[in-house]
């Protein structure tokens, strides 16, 4: 058997239609039963179709850091969240800043066979912000790179991040920009704010981002050139987004699924698992990133999926390491804080997390939509219900999520890569 | 009272009051014959000290010893940071000593809480000062002394009005006093450059000012904070100068306050900095008695946070 028929599904929440997934494409999608033989048939009642996720920002700690994720053990966790296809960020170690790496982690990507890896390449050598990569080679390499990024570090320094922007328009690269001026943010440790003030605990203001992206959406004007902006975390950089889109600067930006439902008044335990860059932010900033969501200013929600070992969470908040694990829990979240509270349709939500993001890492294979003829890249979502999430299934070899105990709804009941199911029943399919 | 005292903000006007009275009548106690006091004789109490702080730890020191429990020092080399032992494995290694308190200072803010909410401990977490967060027992102390010179001794500290001065934005003391003096009922005004104010301390409970002339005149404790001068590598003021000249307490702005004001200062002292000579040794100094103060305090803090024996039941 090597199709499936899923019946009686509701493709982005609209109307039951029978979807024929066959030889690696959507073969057929009809409102009358379908009735093919060889093929598995899944019923869907009560579940929604949706292309398959696609994520802008994931860390994979491969290679250098196997101990916290490997390509292989993060990538099913992606398929476990519903994900197709992945972007794998360049802060690695070595880091990936060479052909040589970006093609590892692609073929690594590839063996695993989860999801598509897409190689993320460092925008400077060794992300050392003072010295442009070869950014053409990692986009002529088999790893075909389109999105290039520092992240972890901003590229602070005026003139490279505007020759960066400049240069990779010769082969449709984007520069993801991890906005945060350093000297503003020196040992910072939380979001500045009232809550900082009483922790004792160093700020990260919002002016550290929002400063870089007025900066970057106006240098990306003056050249003529595609930004991206990753995690967004403030309402004034919400703002800014929405002014540089309106006079036509080719911006884009990303929010990460933490960011849409937590605030900084979870840094009040001191348990390093809130601790994350771009911090945390006040109740103003989640409800302004749901509204920069859902109006579409912010294009894409991307997990920003940064795992670290138990050692590196359990100990004082300072010396804790940034960042939390995401893959599993994005799309509850997103349909915790996005659909339940009435923000954004399944079809929106399918736009900003599979359509947009595959369009912006010039995916061609993927955001596709659920129509005959198209790649079979579809993800199966139980919206109904809400559960306390847990680590059981978690694929990751890290633990640091910032969502246990916390009520969530809906759960991820198959994913399907080029008509190849990854997971179905929620475990992966082996 | 909570099991442990990690903030001011953990203390109730009740608890406050009630550790403030208790502190008077253990200070009595010791003050006559009986120096000491078998009320938690067999208790294990650990000072756990990440940073040097030798006042801090001998204030605890004395005062456990004077309630007959045993002392343990543990002065754990760096943190997680400098790659020395881990805060988990020392808990760890305090609780299987069997400790039944545990006095931590460490450099990290929240150190104390992660001690406390980590369930590595069984016994109660005393914030010995962690990072710029908080002291909360230098914060009892404070009150105390106040309490002693403007209030009788008695009650709570209702509209006394209380000016910090200083380096706000790194002082635990600071913050600790604010919790507690608002709890207190006291009008307490923080005093520094605006460099030196925490970002979102206007939502704090308590007034704040650029101008220490315009406060003194009628301040009736003034706190004046330890100032480092690395601060002005980091351009959060010009010179040590300018520093003094605008928020230091010279003798000339000493005479400025009124004869019954009280002088603090929670030690240790940049004398000619933030206090000169004059103003650290006059006659409205109370800054050596704020150490004494420091021992009856604690003596309270562990007697009711360990729940020795009474204290009726002790003095016969
Ligand atoms: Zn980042």
């Amino acid at each position: 058997m090597s199709g499936y028929l899923l019946r009686g599904v509701s493709v982005l929440g609209e109307q039951k239609v029978d979807v024929l997934i066959d030889g690696g494409i959507i073969s057929e999608v009809s409102k009358k039963p379908l009735a093919p033989t060889g093929v598995r048939t899944i019923d869907c009642d009560g579940l929604i179709a949706m292309p398959g996720l696609v994520d802008l920002h994931t860390h994979l700690r491969e290679p250098g850091r196997e101990d916290s994720e490997t390509v292989e053990s993060g990538s099913a966790a992606a398929a476990l969240g519903g994900f197709v296809a992945i972007h794998a960020m360049a802060n690695t170690n070595p880091v990936a800043d060479t052909a040589g790496v970006v093609e590892q982690v692609y073929r690594l990507g590839r063996e695993a066979g989860w999801c598509d890896v897409r190689p993320v390449g460092a925008v400077t050598v060794g992300l050392h912000g003072t010295q442009l990569a070869e950014l053409a080679a990692m986009a002529h390499s088999a790893a075909h790179v389109r999105v290039f990024s520092d992240d972890g570090k901003c590229v602070a320094d005026p003139i490279l991040m505007r020759r960066a922007l400049e240069y990779v328009k010769a082969f449709d690269g984007v520069i993801a920009q991890h906005a945060q001026e350093p000297r503003l943010t020196e040992d910072a440790q939380m979001n500045e704010g009232f809550v900082s003030s009483q922790l004792g605990l160093r700020g990260w203001p919002a002016v550290a981002e929002e400063s870089i992206i007025s900066r970057d959406v106006l240098l990306a004007e003056h050249v003529g050139s595609r930004l991206h902006v990753c995690h967004v975390s403030t309402a004034g950089s919400v703002e800014i987004v929405r002014w540089a889109k309106s006079r036509g600067v080719m911006v884009t930006a990303e929010v990460t699924p933490h960011h849409l439902l937590l605030t900084d008044e979870l840094a009040r335990s001191y348990d390093p698992r809130y601790k994350v860059n771009p911090p945390l932010r006040r109740d103003e900033d989640v409800q302004a990133l749901r509204q920069g969501l859902a109006d579409g200013t912010i294009d894409a929600v991307a997990t920003d999926h940064a795992p670290h070992p138990l050692e590196d969470k359990e100990c004082e908040w300072s010396s804790a390491a940034f960042g939390m694990i995401g893959l599993q829990s994005a799309l509850s979240v997103v349909q915790t804080a996005m659909i339940e509270t009435g923000l954004m349709t399944w079809s929106e939500v399918s736009d900003r997390m599979s359509t947009r993001p595959a369009r912006i890492g010039s995916l061609r294979d993927h955001g596709r939509p659920i129509a005959v003829g198209e790649p079979a890249h579809v993800v199966l979502v139980d919206p109904r219900g809400k559960s306390v999430f847990t680590l059981e299934g978690n694929a990751s070899k890290s633990r640091n999520s910032p969502f246990l105990g916390m009520e969530l709804h809906g759960r991820i009941e198959a994913t399907f890569l080029r008509g190849r199911a990854t997971v179905l029943d929620g475990k992966l399919a082996g | 009272m909570k099991r442990h005292l990690l903030s001011a903000s953990d203390l109730s006007y009740e608890d406050a009051i009630l550790i403030l009275d208790t502190a008077e009548e253990l200070a009595k106690l010791v003050d006559g014959p009986v120096k000491k006091l078998p009320t938690l004789r067999g208790r294990t109490i650990v000072n756990l000290f990440y940073e040097d702080s030798t006042r801090t730890r001998i204030s605890f020191e004395a005062a456990a010893k004077r309630l007959s429990a045993d002392v343990i020092n543990f002065t754990a080399k760096g943190s997680s940071v400098s790659k020395g032992e881990s805060l988990k494995d020392t808990a760890l290694t305090l609780q299987a000593m069997g400790a039944d308190a545990v006095i931590v200072r460490h450099s990290a803010s929240g150190a104390a809480h992660q001690l406390a909410a980590s369930g590595w401990i069984a016994g109660s977490v005393i914030n010995a000062g962690d990072g710029t967060h908080e002291h909360p027992s230098q914060a009892l102390l404070d009150a105390f002394t106040m309490r002693r010179h403007l209030r009788d001794s008695k009650g709570d500290l209702a509209g006394v009005r209380v000016t910090i001065v200083g380096d706000v934005l790194h002082s635990r003391v600071a913050r600790s006093n604010v919790l507690l003096l608002a709890t207190l009922g006291a009008e307490v005004t923080l005093v520094a450059p605006p460099t030196l104010m925490p970002f979102g301390v206007e939502q704090w409970p308590c007034d704040i000012s650029y101008d220490l002339d315009r406060v003194l005149p009628r301040t009736e404790a003034l706190m004046m904070l330890r100032v480092q001068g690395e601060r002005m590598n980091n351009a959060f003021f010009p010179s040590m100068r300018e520093y003094s000249r605008g928020y230091g307490l010279d003798d000339k702005r000493a005479s400025a306050l009124s004869p019954e004001a009280i002088v603090m200062h929670p030690g240790p002292m940049n004398r000619g900095l933030e206090i000169s000579a004059g103003a650290a040794d006059g006659l409205r100094s109370v800054i050596v008695e704020q150490v004494a103060n420091g021992v009856s305090v604690r003596m309270a803090i562990l007697y009711l946070l360990l729940g020795g024996a009474s204290i009726e039941e002790v003095s016969l």
